[in-house]
C-alpha cells in the first residue's frame, strides 16, 4: 500500500554550522571534521499493507516526524522514493527506474493527517473545519452544497460531534478537538492516514480511552494508518506493525509482541517496556540454545539471533517474567539466590529488586505477592523468556 | 511572660500608632509624589489644551472652531489627512505584511537584510528621511529624476504630491508594520497551514482562508495604529505638503501658529479635532488587538516553525527583498553622504566628483550653532530618559506590586500621552505655561517637560515588563528579612530591574534625539536642538551642511540603538 524505499532526509543545523565554523577556526582542521549536515531520516525503508495501523515509534529526535512529514508532502527529502497504491508521491532524481524526479505538493497528494496540536482552525466552527477539505477540492472533483453538508454530518456523526456542528471550533473540549481533527482528516476519504502525536496533548485518563477508541475507528473504517509515537504502550496497543526508530534509522520492525518478547538490541529492550541486563560471554551455542557464562554462573536460553562462542552479549529479562520463589525449586536451570533490598507496591503489581552478586534484578510480582525486604529469595529466569541481545 | 510584655508594649503604642499615622513614612512620600507627578504630566496639559480653545478673552466661544475649519476647509483638511494617512497606512501594510511573512514563513534569501531594515526608524529620523527623499525625487533637484530626464525630457517623480507623502511616510512605517506582523505571524501555529494544504488547498487558498483570517486582527491593529502615526506625523506633511499647499492637520496647525498674530482657539480647535480622531484610532487597535487573544487559545507542544520552500519563486522573493532594501536604507542614506561632500547642492557629474570636500564637518565643528543644538540634544535625552525611567521604576512598582487603591487608573494615566500627538502635546504645553507665572517658557525646562511627557508610556512599558519578570517572593523574602519598603526596593528590586531599566533608557535617549513635533512649538531660537536645527537649515537651504549634521546623527544613533538593542535582547523586550 504504502513504500518507502531509502529514504534520506537532512538538515542544515544552524547550531552545527555555528559550531562548525569555531570549531574550524580553533583547530584549523578544515571542513571535514564534522559533518555540515544532520541526517534526520539516514535510509528509511517501510512496506505498510492495506488496513494496517503501523507505528513508527521512537525517543524525541529519532526521524520518526520527518518521516511522517515526508510521506505528507511536508518536508522534501533528499532522495529516496513514496508511493502510495502505485501512486509515486515522491522520488529523487535517478531514485526510481526511468530517473525523473517526482514531488507531488502536499495539497495534491490526499491524504488525511492529523496534527500533534490538531491544528484545528480557530476562525471556523466546527462544521467548516470539516467541510474545508471538501470545499477547496479541484472545481471538477467538488461535491455540490448538499453533499457536502451530507457527508460533514455523516463524519460528525461518526465522531459523536453532530450536536457541536455550529459551535465555535475552539469551544471544544481536548478530547472532542481531538476527534474533530480525526474528522476532518478522514472527511474526504483519504487512502491513508498519518498521525503525528495525536494523543500527546490529553491527560493520562483521557489518552487511555481515546486509545482504544482511536483502535475502534481505525478497524470500523478500515483506514491504513501510519501512526508516530514517542510512547511505547500506546504503540503496542494500537498497533498492527511498529517499526522502532533512533537517529533516523529503522533498528527494528515487527508486530507488537515480537518486538517486545525479541528485542534485537539492548536500545529497543529499554525503549520499549524495562528490562533487566546480564551482560556475560556466549560459551556454547547449538541451534538455537545458547549457554552463557556470567559472573553469577551460567544461563542457558534459547535465541534466535546468531551468535557464535566467545561473543559478549547482553542477556535481558523482563520484570514480569522473573520468577521469585521463597525456597528453592527444584531441578530447573538458571536459579539465582539473592537478597531483596527494595520493594514497591503498585497496585496491579508488587516491585521487588533483589541483589544478586554485582546485578540488580527487578520482579514484577503479583499483588499478592510481598517479601520483606532483606529476605533471601530464589529468582528463576526461564530460558524461553530470556533473550540474547548483542552489547552496544 | 513574653505575651504578657508584648501585649504591654502594643497597648503603650496604640496612643502612638494613632499619632504616627499622620507622619508619612518615606514608602508614602514616595509613591504620593510620583502619582502626583504622573497625573500632573499627563493631565494639565489636556486641561489647559482644551480651556485655551474654548474660552477666549471674552468667554466660551466656538469662534477658534470657525477659523479653524470654516469656508470649506474643513472638507480639503479632512480629507487630504485621510487620504494621506490611509494611504501611508495601507503602503506600509502591504509592504511590512509582506515581508513578515516572507521572513517568518519561507526560506527567503538575505534574511538578514531583514534586521538591519526593522531598526531603520529608530535610525533615521524622520525629518532626515523625508529631506533625503527631497533629495531623490524632488522635480527640480531629485536625483532620480536627474537621471531619468535624458529618458524621459522631464521630471518623472515629484515627492511635493499626496503620492510622493503617501510614499515617503509609509515606507518610513513599513518597518513597524513588519515587527508587528512578526510578531503575529509567529505566534502562529504554522500546522493550522500545514493541515489546510493537507486538506488539498492550494497555497493561495491556504493564504486567504486560514493565514489572512488568522492574523486580521493583527492586520487591523496594524492598519489603525498606522493611520494614527501618519496623521501625527509632523516632518512629511511639512517638508513636503507645505511646497504645494497641500494641508492636513498637523501642517494646517504648524500654518496657523506660524502666521503672525498666531490663532491661538483656531490652531486648539484644529489640535482637538486631531486629537479625539487619535482617541478614536488607539481605541479601536486596543479593541482589535484583544480579539487577537481569542485566537492564540491553541497552540500545539511541538511548536516547530518550519520554513516554506519558495521553489522557483525564490530570486523573485530576493529581488524584492533587496529593492525594498535599496529604497528604504541604502538610497536615502546614500543620498546624505553624498550632499554632505558637496559645496553646492547638484546632481553628480564628472567634475562634480573631484570637487568632494570635507568642508561641511569642518564646519560643523566651527559653528558654534551646532554645537549648541548637539549639547542641548544631549542634556535633553540624557536628562528626560532619567527622570522617566526613574518615575517609572517606582510607578511600576505601585502598577505590579502594590494593592494601592486606584493602581490601575496610574496605569491608564502613564499611557495617556501615547494617545497624543507631538504637535498637540506642544501647543498644549505652551497653552500651560504662556500663562505660567514661573518663566519656564523659552528655556530647556519647557522641552524637558515635553520629553519627559511624550516618553512616559515607554518607560512605563520597560520597567513593567521588567517588573512582571522579578518574582515577589524576591521582594518578600527581603521584608521578612527585616528591610523597609525602601531598602528592599533600592537593595533587591532596584539591581533586578536595572537591565529593564537601562534599557528603556538608551530607547528614551535614541528618541528624544528624533524629536521634533513637538520641540517645534516650543524652542526658542539660541535653544535648538539637533532636529529643529536640521528643520531651520532645510528652510535655510542649507543642503550640505544639514546633509553632514544629518551623517553624524545617524552614526550616533547608530552606536546608541546598537546598544539598546542588545540589552533590549537581554531582558527580552522588543522595540518598536
Amino acid at each position: 500500500m504504502l513504500t518507502i524505499d531509502h529514504l534520506v532526509k537532512s538538515f542544515e543545523g544552524e547550531k552545527l554550522k555555528r559550531r562548525k565554523r569555531k570549531q574550524a577556526q580553533q583547530s584549523q582542521q578544515g571542513d571535514d571534521a564534522l559533518p555540515s549536515r544532520v541526517f534526520a531520516v539516514n535510509d528509511v525503508s517501510l512496506e505498510v499493507q492495506t488496513g494496517e495501523l503501523f507505528t513508527l515509534l521512537g525517543p524525541s529526535g529519532c526521524g520518526k516526524t520527518t518521516t511522517l512529514r515526508s510521506i505528507a508532502g511536508l518536508e522534501t527529502p533528499d532522495s529516496g522514493t513514496i508511493t502510495v497504491d502505485e501512486r509515486v508521491l515522491f522520488s529523487a532524481k535517478g531514485s526510481n527506474g526511468n530517473g525523473r524526479a517526482v514531488n507531488v505538493p502536499a495539497n495534491k497528494r490526499e491524504l488525511g493527517m492529523v496534527f500533534q496540536s490538531y491544528a484545528i482552525w480557530p476562525h471556523m466552527s466546527v462544521f467548516d473545519n470539516v467541510a474545508f477539505p471538501l470545499q477547496v477540492k479541484p472545481r471538477n472533483q467538488r461535491p455540490g452544497k448538499a453533499e457536502i453538508e451530507q457527508r460533514v454530518h455523516r463524519v460528525l456523526e461518526t465522531m459523536e460531534l453532530r450536536k457541536y456542528a455550529d459551535r465555535q471550533a475552539t469551544k471544544l473540549s481536548g478530547g472532542q478537538q481531538q476527534r474533530l481533527a480525526l474528522a476532518r482528516a478522514i472527511v474526504i476519504e483519504p487512502s491513508l492516514l498519518l498521525l503525528d502525536e495525536p494523543l500527546s496533548n490529553l491527560d493520562a485518563k483521557l489518552r487511555e480511552s481515546l486509545r482504544y477508541e482511536l483502535k475502534r475507528l481505525q478497524r470500523e473504517l478500515g483506514i491504513t494508518s501510519i501512526y508516530v509515537t514517542h510512547d511505547q504502550i500506546e504503540a503496542l496497543a494500537l498497533s498492527s506493525h511498529v517499526a522502532v526508530m533512533r537517529e533516523g534509522n529503522v533498528v527494528q520492525l515487527g508486530k507488537p509482541r515480537d518486538i517486545y518478547q525479541n528485542p534485537r538490541s539492548k536500545f529497543v529492550a529499554e525503549f520499549i517496556g524495562t528490562s533487566n541486563f546480564i551482560p556475560g560471554t556466549v560459551a556454547s551455542s547449538d541451534g538455537g540454545h545458547y549457554s552463557v557464562e556470567t559472573t553469577e554462573g551460567r544461563l542457558t536460553l534459547e535465541s534466535a539471533a546468531s551468535m557464535p562462542a566467545g561473543t559478549e552479549v547482553v542477556a535481558s529479562i523482563r520484570p514480569e517474567c522473573v520468577g521469585l520463589h521463597t525456597e528453592r525449586p527444584g531441578n530447573v536451570p538458571n536459579v539465582w539466590e539473592g537478597k531483596v533490598t527494595t520493594r514497591a507496591f503498585l497496585g496491579d503489581a508488587v516491585d521487588h529488586v533483589v541483589v544478586v552478586g554485582k546485578h540488580e534484578i527487578r520482579a514484577r510480582c503479583a499483588p499478592t505477592v510481598s517479601v520483606e525486604p532483606g529476605t533471601t529469595v530464589f529468582l528463576h529466569l526461564e530460558d524461553d523468556k530470556l533473550s540474547l541481545v548483542p552489547i552496544d | 511572660m513574653a505575651s504578657v510584655t508584648t501585649m504591654l508594649r502594643s497597648a503603650g503604642r496604640a496612643d502612638a500608632a494613632g499619632w504616627r499615622r499622620f507622619v508619612p513614612t518615606p514608602k508614602v512620600l514616595i509613591v504620593g509624589a510620583v502619582i502626583v507627578v504622573i497625573g500632573y504630566l499627563a493631565v494639565v496639559p489636556l486641561y489647559y489644551l482644551l480651556w485655551g480653545t474654548f474660552f477666549g478673552a471674552d468667554g466660551f466661544s466656538l469662534a477658534g472652531f470657525g477659523r479653524a475649519y470654516g469656508n470649506d476647509r474643513i472638507v480639503g483638511l479632512v480629507g487630504n489627512s485621510l487620504w494621506f494617512a490611509f494611504g501611508a497606512a495601507i503602503l506600509s501594510l502591504v509592504v511590512g505584511t509582506g515581508l513578515a511573512y516572507l521572513q517568518v514563513r519561507t526560506d527567503v534569501p538575505f534574511k538578514s537584510l531583514f534586521f538591519a531594515a526593522s531598526i531603520i526608524p529608530l535610525i533615521i529620523p524622520g525629518i532626515l528621511y523625508t529631506i533625503a527623499w527631497i533629495f531623490l525625487a524632488s522635480p527640480d533637484i531629485g536625483l532620480i529624476n536627474a537621471a531619468l530626464k535624458p529618458i524621459f525630457g522631464g521630471a518623472v517623480v515629484d515627492v511635493f504630491t499626496v503620492w510622493g507623502m503617501i510614499w515617503v511616510e509609509g515606507l518610513h512605517l513599513s518597518p513597524l508594520v513588519f515587527l508587528l506582523m512578526v510578531a503575529a505571524f509567529r505566534s502562529m501555529d504554522p500546522s493550522l497551514e500545514e493541515s489546510a494544504l493537507m486538506s488539498g488547498a492550494s497555497r493561495w487558498t491556504v493564504f486567504r482562508r486560514v493565514t489572512v483570517p488568522l492574523v486580521r486582527p493583527a492586520i487591523v491593529a496594524a492598519v489603525l495604529i498606522m493611520t494614527v502615526r501618519s496623521l501625527e506625523s509632523f516632518e512629511v506633511p511639512a517638508l513636503l505638503g507645505l511646497q504645494n499647499g497641500i494641508y492636513v492637520f498637523t501642517s494646517r496647525i504648524y500654518f496657523t501658529l506660524r502666521t503672525y498674530p498666531p490663532d491661538l482657539p483656531a490652531a486648539g480647535a484644529l489640535a482637538t479635532g486631531l486629537l479625539m480622531i487619535a482617541i478614536v484610532g488607539v481605541a479601536l487597535s486596543s479593541l482589535a488587538g484583544r480579539g487577537e487573544r481569542t485566537y492564540q487559545t491553541i497552540t500545539g507542544k511541538g511548536f516547530r516553525p518550519r520554513p516554506m520552500e519558495l521553489g522557483r519563486w525564490k530570486p523573485v522573493a530576493g529581488a524584492a527583498i533587496v529593492l525594498y532594501f535599496a529604497l528604504t536604507v541604502v538610497l536615502p542614506l546614500l543620498v546624505l553622504v553624498y550632499t554632505s561632500f558637496l559645496k553646492f547642492y547638484r546632481a553628480p557629474s564628472k567634475d562634480m566628483l573631484t570637487s568632494l570636500t570635507l568642508e561641511n564637518y569642518q564646519d560643523l565643528i566651527h559653528t558654534s550653532s551646532a554645537m549648541t543644538a548637539l549639547k542641548n540634544s544631549v542634556l535633553l535625552g540624557v536628562g528626560s530618559a532619567t527622570i522617566v525611567m526613574a518615575l517609572m521604576a517606582i510607578a511600576a512598582w505601585i502598577v505590579v506590586r502594590s494593592r494601592i487603591p486606584g493602581r490601575k487608573l496610574l496605569d491608564h494615566l502613564s499611557f495617556l500621552p501615547l494617545v497624543v500627538p507631538g504637535l498637540v502635546l506642544g501647543l498644549a504645553l505652551s497653552f500651560v505655561y504662556l500663562r505660567s507665572p514661573i518663566p519656564i517658557y523659552g528655556t530647556l525646562f519647557i522641552l524637558l517637560i515635553a520629553y519627559v511627557t511624550r516618553y512616559l508610556p515607554y518607560g512605563m512599558r520597560y520597567a513593567v515588563t521588567s517588573m512582571h519578570q522579578i518574582a515577589s517572593e524576591l521582594e518578600e523574602s527581603a521584608q521578612v528579612s527585616g528591610a523597609s519598603w525602601w531598602q528592599s526596593f533600592r537593595r533587591v528590586l532596584l539591581p533586578l530591574l536595572a537591565p529593564g531599566l537601562v534599557a528603556g533608557w538608551i530607547y528614551i535617549l535614541v528618541v528624544s534625539f528624533r524629536e521634533l513635533s513637538s520641540s517645534i512649538l516650543l524652542y526658542s531660537p539660541g535653544k535648538e536642538v539637533l532636529s529643529i536645527l536640521i528643520f531651520e537649515q532645510f528652510e535655510n537651504g542649507q543642503f550640505p551642511v544639514l546633509a553632514a549634521l544629518g551623517v553624524v546623527m545617524v552614526l550616533t544613533l547608530v552606536v546608541l540603538v546598537s546598544v539598546a538593542y542588545k540589552l533590549g535582547a537581554k531582558v527580552g523586550l522588543k522595540q518598536d
